[in-house]
């Protein structure tokens, strides 16, 4: 059974204004050597069949789980 | 003339926009549950406001795959009237209705206010009622309204009059401060390439009556009530 792992992330020409907020409370912290922070979303799917799935997984993506116009994508097949 | 508001779980506005179109307007309105898959004889559909679906993933992102929206973007296609407010708006961009698309505000936090809107092109279905650059109060409440859009989609906006809203200050002036999500170049509202479909953040039907402090949003329906009147 395989399990897929998504990742999707803000295009880097995009304002990560959650990201910017986090930089600023690690450097606060002490941590001054963080020059950025960008938050994406990380997703888990487990699939029922064996067998390629990277076609689908790439629909998946393009149609609900990421938006192309302002996220990219990746993700890991992992049998 | 008839009328229908689109009804998904976790929608909120869509009281207000049934009540502003039969009660202030006197025009004929059904709610269109979102299981629906027929939306024939409408001749303008409203997506409101609220959190469709909980929002999750995205803003908008479920809506845009539920029973009814198969039917709404046919009507749209038609060249028939779809105007998406606030997470309207948003689920008009993820159905790609509309170009671009909305996300976290830049201030991170939720805005809940009036704010001050310039009307930017008269010459639409959805603004001939308005002044040229008129000033229109009416209030925003969003989290993730602040527009984006590829530079060429920008460019194409501009050249063809279709940002048909702008935030702007009280006099009228775009500028940063009148800006309540950081949108890029002030944008409030859009409109497709034939102006048949409008998406825009803020919420002309909670405007469209004195006693809520503006009756500004009246403008938007009395323009397209004109425009189903003379078609």
């Amino acid at each position: 059974m395989p399990q897929v792992k998504v990742y999707v992330t803000l295009k880097p020409t995009l304002l990560d204004a959650q990201g910017r907020v986090v930089q600023k409370a690690l450097n606060t912290l002490g941590y001054s050597n963080v020059e950025q922070v960008r938050i994406g979303k990380y997703l888990e799917l487990d699939l029922s069949e064996d067998g390629d799935v990277s076609e689908q997984i790439k629909e998946m993506c393009d149609k609900l789980l990421a938006n192309p116009i302002i996220e990219n994508y990746r993700y890991e097949v992992i049998k | 003339m008839k009328f229908g508001v689109v009804r998904f779980p976790g929608s909120n506005c869509d009281q207000d926009a049934y009540y502003v179109l039969r009660d202030v307007f006197g025009k004929q309105v059904d709610y269109i549950w979102h299981q629906e898959r027929d939306v024939k004889g409408y001749d303008c559909i409203v997506l409101p406001g609220g959190f469709s679906y909980g929002d999750y993933l995205r803003t908008g992102a479920i809506a845009r795959f539920s029973p009814v929206m198969e039917a709404v973007i046919a009507h749209a296609q038609k060249g028939k009237y779809l105007i998406g407010i606030c997470n309207g708006f948003q689920v008009l961009c993820e159905s790609h209705l509309l170009p671009g698309a909305l996300v976290r505000n830049t201030g991170l936090k939720f805005v809940c206010r009036h704010v001050y809107l310039r009307v930017e092109n008269v010459s639409t279905p959805w603004t001939n009622s308005a002044k040229e650059g008129q000033v229109l109060r009416i209030p925003v409440a969003h989290g993730e309204g602040r527009y984006v859009a590829e530079p060429e989609t920008l460019q194409k906006l501009n050249e063809t009059g279709r940002i048909l809203f702008r935030y702007c200050d009280d006099k009228g002036s775009i500028s940063e401060a009148g800006n309540p999500n950081g949108s890029i170049e002030g944008i409030a509202g859009i409109a497709n390439e034939s102006f048949n479909v409008l998406g825009m953040m803020p919420h002309p039907e909670r405007a469209s009556e004195k006693i809520l402090q503006s009756a500004d949003g009246k403008v938007i329906f009395d323009s397209i009530i004109k425009t189903l009147l003379l078609q």
